[in-house]
């Protein structure tokens, strides 16, 4: 079992997936209990092969015993193991949590909803495991249709942001295919490993530049890094709350390890760094996303699309990690991959829970929302916190890796601009917190006094994932050190 | 000096942790027993903290580390004599303002009093966090808590006011802490390459004097919680808060914690040797005397109670401040001291404002014409507090300042010795009037309702107006305390 | 010369794709968009394709008796590469996938408003928030 975990980690959703569908068509409400099922292996199968990699080393799967280059190779290190099991817990989290929205939101269509959501999880858990470039691009694919079709199931301008989005998207992933063939000129392989030994001596092909600029931009767009972000507020703000939940913690992240992956893995650290100066580039790039982001975000009225601003804010900050090139900035990254997919998942979740009980997400609709829903909004203070980067939360702890990894590059400007964006961060979730917490009641000037406010907490499927996370930001910051010790310090590439 | 690994100084912060859980748990339902949580846990608290003092006496320190958060930097606390005393002043009035509390908030029948506090409870176990804190990394986790857990203490009241407060509140602290201490932090990190506490400091030598000095003065913008000038104006808009909040956080826990803060990082991150090099310390020295001067003027104008307090407030933390930043053993000595001092007098006059407030509903100075008659208790603790402030013998303030003129004539910095001058005597003539107006004028109108002292609130403040006394009479035991700090230099 | 004709499949590939890519970036019909986007996805599979072939040489099958048992090397200079080609028929069928995905989207953006042109239906979307 744990020899073939790697593959059987793809299989397990993507033949539940249309495993789905035929149970869907007998017994729907068999497929919530599936879809638990599968991903719960999914769960203990990416734990086991974490567990693997730490006591053996990296794991080489070769598909069909094919040797690599020819075959296909999943290549299991450190930072694949790292993702695969960020990818697979919040699936799991988000699947239970996805529960009360289908029942409310679109009951006609749960098994189909299921069936993408899996076929999604396939394809996340798809680019993080694999080991070819051009398997990537498949499952890059696989998870952007996935993800396009569900965003068209939400409200309002949904399909117009999906189509925009899934316009953005094909160019992105094309791009994507022409860095492939690009590369393919010039070695003549697909495996990552494979281009990684070959490429080296032929840095100075104009091919191979021209590869690597289709690569980062094509990923750029995958993963909302400004100015590139246009397609993801529409997107995230009209998705259903399970998909935005889920989109907004994993998708991004996903893609920014697909960068980490071409620019340290099929290109050397010493080809991003100084031969092109990649890294500085994309700094700046961050920096614009980081303050953009605060700004606009501070400047919406929807706190779904706040929040979707305050993600594009999160992408730069983890780029700007990968960007400064050093240990320190590298780790605040990854750290920042876990922590913020965990505060993202609850924000976006809990933001879901408040639509689920109003009907609304614009800050105004969450006035005095402490009485109705106490632990939802306490779990969303906590991880607006966290994102604001204030200890003892965790982003705190993953902002305090970047920054000094920022400082230890010299970089004093990237510095002071985190700081400066956690400003812009902290107004923009202030004013949704006040509005909870404070906002003098409407009836308040009638001499009313107190209007009595029902609690109506949150359903407890739909509370127990959000609390789950907010009780992960509150503890896994306080463990950076050891997650750095045990897993993080091992992804570090070479001559950082 | 002998480190011994204790766990007390982690219960110590605990503590209150747990209590402010079980508050919330309890809730409204069962109003005596959350009531019950808060005194049971403000008890344990003080028990551990004074447990630890023997062996702070001793000379020893006491250390523990909780969890390592990167190599070399974790969050770890050491109890030293400047901490521990810091944490019994706080911890003990914790007790008194929590019975003040109670009185105070059935009284005047508040909402909304399970949050009150759960995050009184959870300020208090983060005051004991900085006061325990081993490097600046640990403080500054703390630091921010205070910021969080004191912001719905002062929205309590949920008016546009108290919102407007509240949001300045927040704006100052937690902006000034990411924006200057943060990165002031990060620099001294870069620099040293340690964020450990050391009684030599651990900058000296570690950076050119340019970038020394901009550290210094972002640690000094980053901790508004000294409520220096022109940093000052969230602590007047936090007087929104209800009056217990207004006593314990904002004239004990919170401001003392941001002047303890800047106390640790002068002497513990920067150094007296190098304070002294670069000239830093005597500038500090003048600004902080700008502070109390101008303070006690706008003080002098406010016709508002508290809000007059809170000017007083600003204008005696500068005090502490002056005094380590003089940089000589005496005037050390009289800062240090003063943080019990003050803190045990200005409680005092916040417990009498709020006393005052719920017997006869007045905040302002003008209303308090012959109420001294109908509050003789409260109006009595008033003016021995008063005194205390004042620096009038034998009142503890006058052990402080008499501490800080030594150290101001040691130093050779006579204008200092003018300002703490000037200062006492217009601390006389805003806080002399009130009591004036009290006893020997005449109530305005004749048709005035019953007032009575309430018990619960009456009795707490005299209690603390007697200790400021006592600290005045019998220094010998927060001296040797003091002596302490200054003898490990 | 030499340097456009030699390589004209080249030429002809970024012809293609910026065609493609303009329609997609700058025409208001969102099937015009679909268009342009496949158009810009067919010159990346041309692109792939003219990379796998060679002059002169045959397709990548070989024959019985091409080589004898002693000499069972394959000489590769005598047949196209057919990895490119493999690549693409399954980004032919990623591309088929996402055309059908992008249609239904189509679909239901024309059931919702009724045209498919993008600023009429920015111009409905702003008169449905001023109601």
């Amino acid at each position: 079992m744990t020899a073939q975990a790697p593959i059987l980690i793809i299989i397990i959703p993507l033949i539940a997936s249309f495993l789905n569908v035929i149970i869907g068509l007998w017994r729907k409400r068999l497929c919530y209990p599936l879809v638990i099922i599968t991903l719960g292996l999914s769960v203990i199968l990416s734990i086991s092969i974490l567990n693997t990699v730490i006591i053996q080393g990296v794991i080489h799967y070769r598909l069909g015993g094919w040797e690599p280059p020819w075959g296909i190779e999943y290549v299991i290190d450190h930072l694949n193991a790292f993702i695969l099991i960020i990818v697979s817990f919040i699936s799991f989290t988000i699947a239970i949590y996805s529960k009360r929205n289908v029942e409310q939101e679109f009951p006609e269509k749960t098994v189909y909803f299921y069936t993408i959501y899996l076929l999604l999880v396939t394809g996340l858990l798809g680019i993080t495991i694999t080991g070819d470039v051009f398997n990537l691009y498949v499952f890059l694919e696989i998870t952007s249709l996935a993800v396009y079709a569900l965003i068209a199931i939400g409200r309002d301008k949904a399909p117009l942001a999906s189509f925009n989005y899934l316009i953005m998207g094909t160019i992105g992933a094309c791009f994507y295919l022409l860095g492939v063939g690009y590369l393919y000129i010039a070695t003549g392989s697909l495996n990552m490993a494979d281009l990684g030994r070959l490429l080296p001596d032929l840095y100075h092909s104009k091919a191979v530049l021209v590869a690597f600029a289709f690569f980062v931009v094509g990923v750029a767009i995958k993963m909302a890094l400004f100015p590139l972000h246009v397609w993801l507020p529409d997107a995230y703000t009209y998705a259903p709350s399970t998909v935005s939940a889920f989109a907004a913690s994993t998708m991004t992240k996903v893609g920014v390890y697909v960068m980490i992956r071409i620019m340290f893995t099929v290109f050397e650290p010493r080809f991003s760094i100084v031969m092109l100066p990649s890294t500085e580039i994309l700094g700046w790039v961050a920096s614009g996303a980081m303050i953009f982001g605060g700004i606009l975000a501070i400047a919406q009225t929807d706190v779904k699309r706040m929040l979707s601003y305050i993600l594009i804010a999160e992408v730069g900050y983890i780029v700007i990690g990968v960007s400064v090139a050093n240990r320190m900035g590298f780790t605040g990254a990854l750290l920042h991959i876990l922590f913020d997919a965990f505060t993202m998942a609850c924000l976006f979740m809990a933001a879901g829970a408040v639509m689920h009980k109003t009907g609304e997400t614009s800050i105004h609709g969450f006035r005095r929302l402490h009485r109705r829903m106490p632990l939802t909004m306490a779990a969303f203070s906590i991880a607006a916190l966290s994102a604001i980067g204030v200890p003892p939360f965790a982003g705190f702890f993953s902002k305090w890796y970047l920054v000094l990894g920022a400082i230890d590059a010299g970089k004093w400007i990237f510095a002071v601009l985190l700081l400066l964006s956690s400003l812009l961060i902290a107004i923009a979730f202030f004013r949704v917190i006040e509005n909870i917490y404070f906002a003098p009641s409407d009836h308040a000037h009638n001499g009313v006094g107190q209007e009595e406010i029902v609690r109506d907490e949150t359903p407890l499927s739909m509370l127990v994932p959000i609390l789950t996370m907010a009780a992960g930001i509150l503890i896994l910051g306080f463990f950076s050190g050891k997650i750095v010790s045990a897993v993080i310090q091992f992804t570090v590439p070479g001559g950082f | 000096m002998e480190a011994i690994s204790s766990i007390k100084p982690l219960l110590a912060v605990i503590v209150s942790l747990i209590a402010a859980f079980l508050i919330l748990i309890t809730g409204e339902r069962a109003r005596n027993l959350r009531e019950f949580w808060t005194i049971l846990a403000s008890v344990v608290k003080f028990a551990i903290v004074a447990s630890m003092v023997s062996p702070i006496l001793e000379g020893n320190v006491l250390e523990y580390t909780v969890i390592s958060i990167l190599p070399g930097l974790s969050l770890q606390f050491r109890v030293d004599a400047l901490g521990i005393l810091f944490a019994l002043t706080a911890s003990f009035l914790w007790i008194i303002t929590s019975f003040y509390s109670i009185g105070y908030m059935r009284s005047l029948n508040e909402h909304a009093q399970t949050r009150y506090f759960a995050c009184f409870a959870i300020a208090l176990s983060a005051t004991m966090g900085v006061a325990f804190s081993a490097n600046l990394f640990t403080t500054f986790i703390f630091y921010e808590i205070i910021t969080l857990s004191t912001y719905p203490l002062v929205a309590h009241k949920e008016t546009s006011e108290a919102i407007k407060g509240a949001r300045r509140y927040l704006a100052y602290l937690l902006g000034t802490s990411i924006a200057f201490l943060l990165l002031a932090i990060f620099l001294t990190y870069n620099a040293a390459g340690t964020l450990d506490f050391s009684n030599q400091g651990i900058l000296a030598g570690k950076g050119s004097n340019a970038l020394l000095t901009v550290i210094f003065i972002l640690f000094m913008a980053g901790i508004a919680k000294a409520a220096m000038m022109p940093l000052h104006s969230w602590l007047p808009a936090a007087m929104v808060a209800p009056t217990p909040v207004s006593a314990l956080l904002h004239a004990v826990a919170v401001v003392k914690v941001g002047v303890f803060t800047v106390i640790r990082v002068a002497l513990y991150i920067f150094g007296i040797d190098l304070l002294s090099r670069l000239g830093l310390g005597t500038a500090l020295a003048y600004f902080a005397s700008f502070t109390i001067i101008a303070a006690s003027i706008i003080a002098l104008r406010q016709d508002n109670l508290k809000l007059r307090l809170a000017y007083s407030t600003i204008s005696q933390l500068s005090y502490i401040i002056l005094g380590v930043a003089l940089l000589t053993p005496s005037s050390m000595v009289g800062g240090i001291i003063h943080i019990t001092n003050h803190a045990f007098s200005k409680i005092t006059l916040f417990f009498c404002a709020g006393s005052i407030y719920c017997a006869a509903h007045k905040t302002n100075i003008s209303q308090l014409s012959g109420i001294g008659k109908k509050m003789p208790w409260t109006m009595t603790a008033f003016f021995i507090a008063s005194l205390s402030m004042i620096g009038v013998p034998p009142a503890g303030g006058f052990i402080s300042k008499w501490y800080l003129a030594l150290g101001s004539i040691e130093a050779k910095e006579i204008p200092i010795l003018a300002v703490i001058i000037v200062s006492s005597i217009l601390n006389a003539a805003y806080f002399l009037p009130i009591t004036y107006k009290a006893f020997f004028e005449k109530q305005d109108d004749a048709h005035h309702e019953e007032i009575k002292e309430i018990p619960m609130v009456a009795i707490p403040l005299m209690i603390t107006a007697i200790i400021s006394m006592l600290i005045g009479i019998y220094p010998d035991y927060f001296l040797t305390l003091t002596k302490e700090v200054i003898r490990l230099r | 010369m030499e340097f456009i004709i030699g390589k004209f499949n080249y030429w002809v590939y970024i012809i293609l794709m910026m065609i493609g890519f303009y329609a997609m970036i700058a025409k208001s019909n969102l099937v015009k968009k679909l268009v342009g986007m496949n158009i810009f996805q067919t010159a990346i599979i041309l692109f792939f394709i003219s990379i796998g072939s060679k002059k002169g040489v045959t397709i990548p099958i070989i024959q019985e008796g091409a080589g004898d048992a002693v000499n069972q090397a394959v000489n590769s200079a005598r047949y196209m590469n057919p990895l490119p080609h493999v690549l693409m028929l399954t980004a032919i069928v990623v591309m088929v996938s996402t055309f059908g995905v992008a249609l239904a989207l189509i679909i239901m953006i024309f059931r919702k408003y009724k045209t498919l042109e993008e600023d009429e239906i920015l111009e409905s979307l702003r008169s449905g928030e001023e109601n």
